[in-house]
C-alpha cells in the first residue's frame, strides 16, 4: 500500500531500453514491458544496430532513438537520459533489450527512488538463481566492496544494468556518463556518489538471455575483471567535482 | 651532400607545411608544431656546428645521440598529441550522433501527428461539411 503511494510520487517514468543487434528480442521486452507497467513510457535506443532492431521495437510500440553509429551502451544511455530530460520526466529505468531484466521487477526498482537518487536492481541481493564463478565473481566482489566503501551503503551488484534515476540522477548523468566499456556502470556510479547523490539497491531476479548466451570463458572473465579494476581506479581517482546539483 | 641533403629536407617540409595552411588542409593547432619541427631542421642543416656546440654544452657523448633523442622527443609529443585530440574529437562525434538520433525520434513523432491531424480519422464515417462538392 505505502508502496503505491510512493510510485505513485514519482510521476512520469520513462523506461530506457539500450539495443544493439537484439531483433531477436527486443520485441518481447517491448511488449513485456507494456503489459507489466502500461502507464511508463518506453523508449527504445537503437546503437548502431546493422539488422531490424529499430523496425521491431517500432512496431512492438517503443519510441525509436536511431543512433546512426555504434556508440556503446554508455552512449546509447546517454541519449536516453538526454531525451528524459527534455521531456522533463520524473525518472528513468534502464531495462536491457535481451530480456535479462525482468519488467515484472521494473515498479520494485523504481520503489528504491523512494530512498534514494539512484537505485540499483541487485542479482546477488539473495535473491534468484544467477550464478557465476572464477575471475568473473572475483571481479564482482571486489567491485562490491570497493563501491560499498564508495557509496557508504551496502551494494552486491555494481555493474548491473537494471538501475533507475530520479531527476537530479538523470541531469548527472546527462552532464557525465562514458561511454567505455564498464564506464558506463560503474564510474557513471562513482561520479554519480562524487557529485552528492545517494544510491540504494534492490533485489531482484535475473533471467537467462533469451538468445544467445554471454561469455563465461576464463580468459575472458580475466580480461574482465582486469578491465573493471582499471575502469574503477580511474573513477577513484579523478578529482570530485563540486556538487552542481543545481546548474543545468 | 648530407648538408645539402638536410637543407632540402627542411624546406620540403617547410613548404609542405604553408601548403597544407593556405589550402585550409591543416590546421593552425597542428601546423606550429611542424613549422618549428621544420625550422629546427633548417637552421641545423646549415649551420651543423651548432650541433656539436650544444652536444658539448649538454655533456652528451656523439652529436648524433642528441638529435636522435630530440627527434625521439618531439615525436612522442606529436603522437600524445594526437592521441588527446582525437579523444576529444570522437567525445564530440559521439553528442552529435546522440543528438541527432534524439532529433530523428523527435521527427518521427511530429510528422506522425501530422499524419493523424491531416488525415480524416477512419472512424468517422464522413465529414457532414463538404466544402469541395
Amino acid at each position: 500500500m505505502l508502496e503505491l503511494i510512493m510510485n505513485e510520487s514519482l510521476g512520469r517514468v520513462l523506461v530506457i531500453v539500450p539495443a544493439w543487434n537484439e531483433e531477436a528480442n527486443v520485441g518481447n521486452t517491448v511488449r513485456e514491458i507494456r503489459s507489466r507497467a502500461p502507464q511508463y513510457d518506453i523508449v527504445v535506443v537503437d546503437d548502431g544496430s546493422t539488422d531490424k532492431t529499430a523496425r521491431v521495437a517500432r512496431d512492438a510500440g517503443a519510441t525509436v532513438i536511431p543512433l546512426p553509429i555504434n556508440l556503446g551502451v554508455g552512449g546509447a544511455m546517454r541519449a536516453g537520459f538526454t531525451y528524459a530530460q527534455r521531456h522533463d520526466y520524473d525518472a528513468a529505468i534502464q531495462v536491457d533489450a535481451d530480456g535479462q531484466h525482468d519488467p515484472a521487477e521494473i515498479v520494485r526498482v523504481l520503489d528504491g527512488l523512494s530512498s534514494a537518487d539512484i537505485s540499483i536492481g541487485a542479482r546477488f541481493a539473495d535473491k534468484g538463481d544467477y550464478e557465476v564463478k572464477g575471475p568473473r565473481k572475483w571481479a564482482m566482489l571486489f567491485l562490491a566492496g570497493v563501491m560499498t566503501n564508495v557509496a557508504h551503503t551496502r551494494l552486491t551488484d555494481v555493474t548491473s544494468g537494471f538501475r533507475a534515476g530520479n531527476r537530479r540522477a538523470i541531469d548527472q548523468y546527462v552532464r557525465y556518463y562514458p561511454a567505455e566499456y564498464l564506464g558506463d556502470t560503474l564510474d557513471s556510479l562513482v561520479a554519480a556518489v562524487h557529485a552528492g547523490l545517494t544510491v540504494t539497491q534492490i533485489p531482484v531476479a535475473m533471467r537467462p538471455r533469451a538468445h544467445g548466451t554471454p561469455s563465461q570463458h576464463p580468459i575472458g572473465a580475466t580480461i574482465y575483471l582486469l578491465r573493471s579494476v582499471f575502469a574503477l581506479g580511474l573513477a577513484l581517482m579523478r578529482p570530485r567535482k563540486a556538487t552542481g546539483g543545481s546548474a543545468a | 651532400m648530407i648538408i645539402a641533403f638536410g637543407i632540402a629536407l627542411a624546406l620540403i617540409l617547410v613548404s609542405i607545411v604553408v601548403y597544407m595552411l593556405l589550402s585550409r588542409k591543416l590546421r593552425e593547432k597542428y601546423a606550429i608544431l611542424w613549422i618549428v619541427i621544420g625550422l629546427v631542421v633548417l637552421v641545423l642543416g646549415i649551420f651543423p656546428q651548432l650541433l656539436e656546440w650544444f652536444t658539448v654544452a649538454l655533456g652528451v657523448q656523439v652529436p648524433s645521440n642528441l638529435l636522435f633523442s630530440l627527434a625521439i622527443l618531439l615525436l612522442l609529443g606529436v603522437s600524445l598529441h594526437l592521441s588527446w585530440e582525437i579523444s576529444q574529437a570522437e567525445d564530440e562525434i559521439r553528442r552529435v550522433a546522440e543528438e541527432s538520433a534524439i532529433l530523428n525520434a523527435e521527427l518521427e513523432r511530429l510528422s506522425r501527428r501530422i499524419d493523424q491531424l491531416s488525415m480524416p480519422t477512419p472512424e468517422e464515417p464522413e465529414t457532414p461539411a463538404n466544402p469541395a462538392a
